[in-house]
């Protein structure tokens, strides 16, 4: 007989929140895995084109970042395309600075190993990617690297 | 009888165990990395010397300025490059001197001698758009990509580009030295020669 007025009488336990900690790192986790992390501030479009006979750049203090594209709609500058370097928009006769810049802070030991990637929205004219080509060949950053994204060539034209 | 309570469980360590696994997975993930194709500028010299190249040695690919593609000066759809492209480069037409034993292409007098002879000339307009250069460039590497996976897979049982794998593989079991020898020699027997001219004005 006691048995069941045992039972009626014992309140429910509560719950443990000592696992909430797990559930949140778990999310941590996921996001940590899943985000890239951009050093520069975007300040033109940038939908690179697409590629699949790619290399990795694994050694992320190696790369020098060139970005170009149309510059974002809330800057009003108009469609045409434009050079980003370092969270400013730049000319092509500023490409050579940059570079040397950059290759300052490297250390000696690394400078040969720089490489420029050139991240270019799909939509811009070879005319400027071709000036900034030109202005690395003065510098002698023959290490180019046309950062694009993984998919078949053929979905570059639509 | 007594009042048997399920033992609470002291969850103080809990999130000592959530930081030991929180810097396991800081210390193992690798931040997605960028990838694309990587390309080496030619050097910018004053006077170039004139080099005599044989008219059937080269391979002109032209991207106009409303992005169609011109291979010697007839239209192409860029899904037959890659096969236009290795039909040249593998094509081993020259004789004596010039000959290639490892090439299986037509043998074709019209077409190159050899791969080391062989070179691809890209020319683009200003106005060609980066997208259309970019697939035009993925094809070309796609080519000589492909020739070599086939040298490397008769050579060394092993994909031309699982090879570079393993080079940058830091987990990689083998002797690098000699994985790098093997690199370099199948990249002679298929040099990449991709000439690119400035782009014309117009």
């Amino acid at each position: 007989m006691s048995k069941f007025k045992n039972k009626k009488n014992t309140q429910l336990p509560e719950i443990s929140t000592a696992s909430l900690p797990d559930i949140v790192f778990m999310l941590l986790f996921f996001f940590m895995v899943a985000t890239v992390m951009r050093k520069d501030v975007l300040m033109v479009e940038n939908n690179l084109p697409y590629a699949d006979q790619v290399e990795k750049l694994d050694k992320k203090n190696l790369i020098m970042n060139i970005y170009a594209g149309k510059p974002s709609s809330r800057y009003h500058l108009g469609s045409e395309s434009r050079i980003q370097l370092n969270d400013k928009f730049a000319d092509v006769k500023d490409v050579q600075s940059f570079i040397l810049e950059e290759r300052r802070s490297k250390r000696e030991a690394q400078r040969p190993f720089l490489i420029t990637s050139l991240k270019v929205d799909e939509h811009t004219k070879m005319g400027l990617v071709g000036d900034i080509k030109k202005e690395l060949r003065k510098v002698e950053a023959l290490k180019i690297n046309y950062t694009t994204r993984q998919g078949e060539a053929k979905n570059n034209l639509k | 009888m007594t009042r048997r309570l399920a033992p609470s469980v002291n969850a103080g360590s809990m999130a000592d165990i959530a930081f030991l696994l929180l810097i396991f997975f800081l210390v193992s993930t690798t931040i997605e990395t960028d990838a694309g194709i990587s390309r080496k500028l030619p050097p910018l010299i004053e006077d170039t010397p004139d080099i005599v190249i044989r008219e059937r040695n080269l391979f002109r690919v032209e991207i106009n300025k409303f992005d169609e593609l011109l291979v010697e000066d007839i239209r192409m759809d860029i899904k037959d490059l890659k096969n236009a492209a290795m039909a040249f480069l593998d094509n081993g037409g020259g004789s004596g001197e010039d000959a290639c034993t490892y090439c299986k292409g037509n043998g074709d007098l019209k077409s190159s001698d050899n791969p080391e002879t062989a070179i691809i000339s890209l020319t683009n307009n200003r106005e060609t758009s980066y997208a259309m250069y970019i697939a035009v460039q993925n094809e070309l590497v796609a080519a000589y990509n492909e020739l070599r996976n086939r040298e490397a897979r008769r050579m060394y049982g092993i994909s031309f580009v699982d090879m570079e794998k393993n080079l940058k593989d830091v987990r990689y079991g083998g002797d690098k030295n000699i994985l790098k020898a093997r690199i370099k020699k199948i990249q002679s027997m298929y040099p990449e020669k991709l000439s690119e001219a400035e782009p014309k004005n117009q």
